[in-house]
């Protein structure tokens, strides 16, 4: 049966939940301002902004010359060269030379995946201390030669003579010169990931008018956050920009309104994402400090949030039997269950805006009986959200979205969130983090405030 | 680095041509490196009356202990490294003028970069009127004689309340400042002290070792300095800024190995966030460095609310704000030091800061009545005011203006940010312990001013 997959019923007890392990603590994060793309950071590579925002890291921490376990980090859209993208940032960095690391690339997710696999690894025993992180730069996207012009170039570096070099060089034509140009469209195809959610968006029939609410919220919560300062030990400057550069505080309703459709057109008067309810191309980098209890204590660090679970998904968009970005409809179900855990259960609602859509179509999809018996192979939906628990501090949207960096802001502000919230009914608020990712996959977590084990 | 004037000037046909033509000479300054001789030469230590007073023996044998080589009567044509002349004995004008012509000839024996320090009593501590009269005369005396001095040389006194004598561990304290590259750019200045608190520190190349200390405005500039100096004394740094200066920040926390803290300090709970982040990063808190400051330039005709009061607000109610939950606080370690950074602006006056110069005229007054809140738990405040200081700040005064404001001092030069340095990191050491209320010009002895 095709839904069992996808079943969420099934209860089965981990080891992480049952707490045989170390606990993994979110200490604190870091990341620049997110600049949109063409902007700020055109100049900045993705070494340049992931050195920046760990520098920025070490810095609030006091981390100079010290042996991290191990830095994880990766970028969406990377250059060949930069194979060793985040051990390269470390050795630029002011910690210890002696900081192993290595690169993670899961699309959109790859943020939220470094955190997850780093905090199992401190939850194993293998590290005690962590740093993940994202990085990405649409402004200075790897730009390859053609498939033909490659062709030639490598059996021209094979050739041995002149004659036949000349002759492998004459099998150039001038179309073989144009460059390939990197895009966000699906491999298998063919359709942009905007067209992808325009679809998704469609079929679930999200209103314009429910997108631009998502819209206007991300950016009045954004900015409300940066003015009571809770970015202040968040974020560090770069290049001049000290707030997100899409962050648009002033924007209304009747703003957005006015925004014509940029994907979906050929869906006619069905096309609502705009350029408002979508997120931008975005640069940026983010970091989070993960550790267990003893290294934070031994430093004099905060314990900000513990990383509980988390839990991994795909769909199979290709044969449109679900939407691109609704793996998380899936992960998020079967990471509760495993949990023993409801959204009764959750203070804060972390869903990354990809589109105001992919929010909208997720929720809807947890609403639905159908969806949730068919599916999810429950008895009904799944379970309604509390909207006014729903990104609360701005997401995407406003902060804009440089791939490999959204996971890391994410976990570094809720674990911000809960610290500062205090206990709920009696217990540590907790809050559930959902990324959506090319390929029709999606990574989903749980943190949890931290509170000190009992006994201690 | 020296201004570029002083670079030509210092050898070669620089030299040569400023000679001829009459033209400043300022010299390249003697500054503090690690492991250098503490004077450039042999001391040379004369008492009052016939030279050798008790106050002098005590002292000449304190310096012989610090392993200089001290002489109590000049050799002919001995480059002297350093004069100090120990005036604590002095009761009448009279009784100057046996010490001060002895030394007189020495001047010219001087090596570059030499110092000349007194030691006398505070004028105010005396009830007779020629007692009173031969204290007040070195005042003068000192001053005209550090204008005098050439090639770097600087004059410098330690003036002793009651409660201190030649050889408390504050005078020692501020008599090596003095004497040391440290004190580079301060001339024609004096340093009270009041008590017999303080220890010299075991190690003088790291005497403020174990301390965790907080230095405001820290991105840039004479705070970015102030973090440097206070790291290789030692400290252990926390250092703020605003959040929009966080790049810089971070950028010298990682040199300094502290902990950046991002922070409005005009911020209601600054002062705790401040002894909160110290206390949980580091430990504790011994050293509080306000340095954060605004210029809002303006002629007080054309001055409007926001730069009058963005200027009071940052440069002297955030200190207030502050200090106040520092002496509320049970969280401070023993013997608390906070240094503020005053201006010669607000003892002088200076055209179109007429709010900077009410600010930091209100850090001095601040820091004198602060001074004895502190000192209940062995506490001390004092204030640092730079003169002319090369920084991005004084780098953007038009040329001629600014060519004219940095020679008009005693050195004819401006000083570095690390001049500033120097003195705030002695003030907040346990061997100034013994100082305190008090206003520390590092200006080179400004012709304005006090």
């Amino acid at each position: 049966m095709p839904a069992a997959a996808h079943s969420a019923s099934a209860p089965h007890e981990s080891p992480v939940t049952q707490g045989t392990f170390r606990r993994a603590v979110v200490v604190g994060g870091n990341r620049i301002p997110f600049a949109r793309t063409g902007g700020a950071y055109t100049k900045s590579s993705n070494q340049d902004m992931l050195t920046a925002a760990l520098d920025g890291l070490i810095a609030r921490f006091g981390l100079q010359e010290e042996r991290i376990g191990e830095v994880a980090a990766g970028a969406v859209l990377k250059h060949s060269r930069d194979f060793n993208l985040t051990r390269e940032a470390v050795l630029g960095s002011a910690l210890s030379a002696e900081t192993p690391a290595y690169d993670l690339q899961q699309a959109c997710a790859t943020g939220l995946e470094t955190v997850l696999g780093l905090a199992n690894k401190i939850k194993l025993g293998q590290i005690d201390s962590a740093i993940a992180g994202g990085v990405d730069s649409a402004s200075d996207a790897p730009i390859a030669v053609s498939e033909g012009l490659r062709e030639v170039l490598l059996d021209l570096n094979r050739a041995k003579s002149l004659p036949e070099r000349l002759k492998v060089l004459s099998r150039l034509r001038p179309k073989d010169l144009a460059p390939d140009a990197p895009n966000t469209g699906e491999p298998r195809t063919g359709l942009s990931m905007g067209e992808h959610q325009a679809l998704t968006t469609a079929q679930w029939k999200i209103s314009r008018e429910a997108q631009d609410e998502i819209a206007f919220n991300s950016h009045h919560n954004l900015a409300a956050a940066y003015e009571r300062g809770f970015f202040d030990d968040l974020v560090t400057p770069y290049r001049g920009l000290s707030r997100d550069s899409n962050l648009r505080p002033d924007t209304s309703m009747e703003k957005l309104a006015t925004l014509k459709p940029v994907f979906g057109k050929s869906l006619g008067a069905e096309a609502t994402m705009t350029a408002g309810n979508s997120t931008p191309l975005t640069d940026g980098a983010s970091t989070v400090l993960l550790g267990t209890e003893e290294w934070a204590d031994a430093r004099g660090l905060p314990k900000l949030a513990v990383v509980v679970d988390g839990e991994a998904a795909a769909v199979d968009f290709v044969h449109g039997k679900d939407g691109l970005l609704m793996a998380p409809a899936f992960a998020v179900p079967r990471l509760l269950a495993r949990n023993g855990l409801s959204f009764e259960d959750i203070d804060f609602f972390e869903i990354h805006e990809a589109f105001a859509g992919t929010v909208l179509s997720t929720l809807a999809a947890w609403e639905d009986e159908e969806f949730g018996r068919t599916r999810l192979g429950l008895d009904g939906a799944f379970g309604k959200i509390d909207r006014a628990k729903l990104n609360v501090n701005g997401s995407s949207l406003a902060a804009g979205h440089p791939f490999a960096a959204t996971g890391g802001r994410i976990v570094a502000s809720l674990a911000k969130m809960l610290h500062d919230n205090g206990p709920v009914d009696g217990r540590p608020a907790r809050g559930l983090i959902s990324i959506c990712a090319a390929g029709g996959q999606g990574v989903v977590a749980i943190l949890e405030a931290y509170s000190a084990p009992e006994g201690r | 680095m020296t201004d570029k004037y002083t670079q030509f000037v210092s050898h070669g046909i620089g030299k040569d041509l400023a000679k001829k033509l009459g033209l400043p000479q300022p010299a390249v300054l003697r500054r503090y490196k690690a492991g250098e001789p503490l004077v450039p030469g042999p001391v040379l230590v004369l008492g009052s009356g016939n030279g050798r007073t008790a106050g002098s023996d005590e002292l000449a044998a304190a310096l012989v202990g610090w392993g200089l080589d001290v002489r109590r009567s000049a050799l002919p044509k001995e480059k002297l490294g350093a004069i100090i002349l120990v005036l604590d004995a002095v009761e009448h004008p009279e009784e100057l003028a046996g010490p001060v012509l002895t030394a007189a000839p020495s001047l010219r024996d001087l090596a570059p970069g030499a110092r000349v320090v007194t030691i006398s009593r505070t004028s105010a501590s005396a009830a007779n009127p020629a007692v009173a009269a031969g204290r007040q005369g070195v005042d003068g005396l000192l001053r005209s004689l550090a204008k005098e001095l050439r090639a770097g040389a600087t004059a410098n006194g330690v003036l002793l309340g009651d409660g201190a004598g030649t050889t408390s561990p504050s005078t020692l304290g501020a008599l090596r400042f003095f004497l040391s590259g440290r004190a580079a750019f301060v001339d024609g200045q004096f340093l009270t002290v009041t008590s017999g608190a303080g220890q010299l520190p075991a190690d003088a190349d790291k005497p403020l070792a174990g301390k965790v200390a907080v230095v405001t405005g820290a991105a840039r500039g004479i705070g970015a300095a102030i973090a440097r100096t206070l790291h290789r004394d030692g400290a252990r740094l926390v250092v703020v800024d605003i959040p929009a200066a966080g790049d810089h920040l971070a950028a010298v926390a990682n040199e300094v190995h502290g902990t950046a803290l991002q922070l409005d300090i005009t911020s209601e709970d600054a002062g705790k966030r401040i002894i909160d982040h110290a206390v949980e990063r580091h430990g504790g808190l011994d050293i509080v460095i306000h340095n954060a400051g605004i210029t809002r330039d303006k002629l007080l005709a054309n001055m409007d609310e926001g730069r009058w009061n963005s200027v009071i607000g940052v440069n002297i109610a955030s200190q207030l704000r502050i200090n106040e939950a520092l002496l509320g606080s049970d969280q401070l370690n023993k013997t608390p030091r906070i240094v503020s950074v005053a201006s010669t602006s607000g003892i002088a006056g200076n055209r179109g800061q007429t709010n900077y110069a009410a600010s930091k005229g209100g850090v001095i007054g601040m820091v004198r009545a602060t001074a004895p809140l502190l000192a209940e738990r062995g506490g001390s405040i004092n204030a640092v005011a730079p003169g002319f200081i090369e920084t991005d700040m004084t780098a953007r005064i038009p040329f001629a203006t600014r060519e004219v404001a940095r020679r008009l001092n005693s050195l004819q030069q401006g000083g570095l940010p690390g001049d500033v340095a120097e003195a705030i990191a002695f003030l907040a050491s346990d061997a100034a312990a013994g100082i305190t209320g008090e206003v520390l010009r590092v200006c080179g002895q400004n012709l304005v001013g006090a």
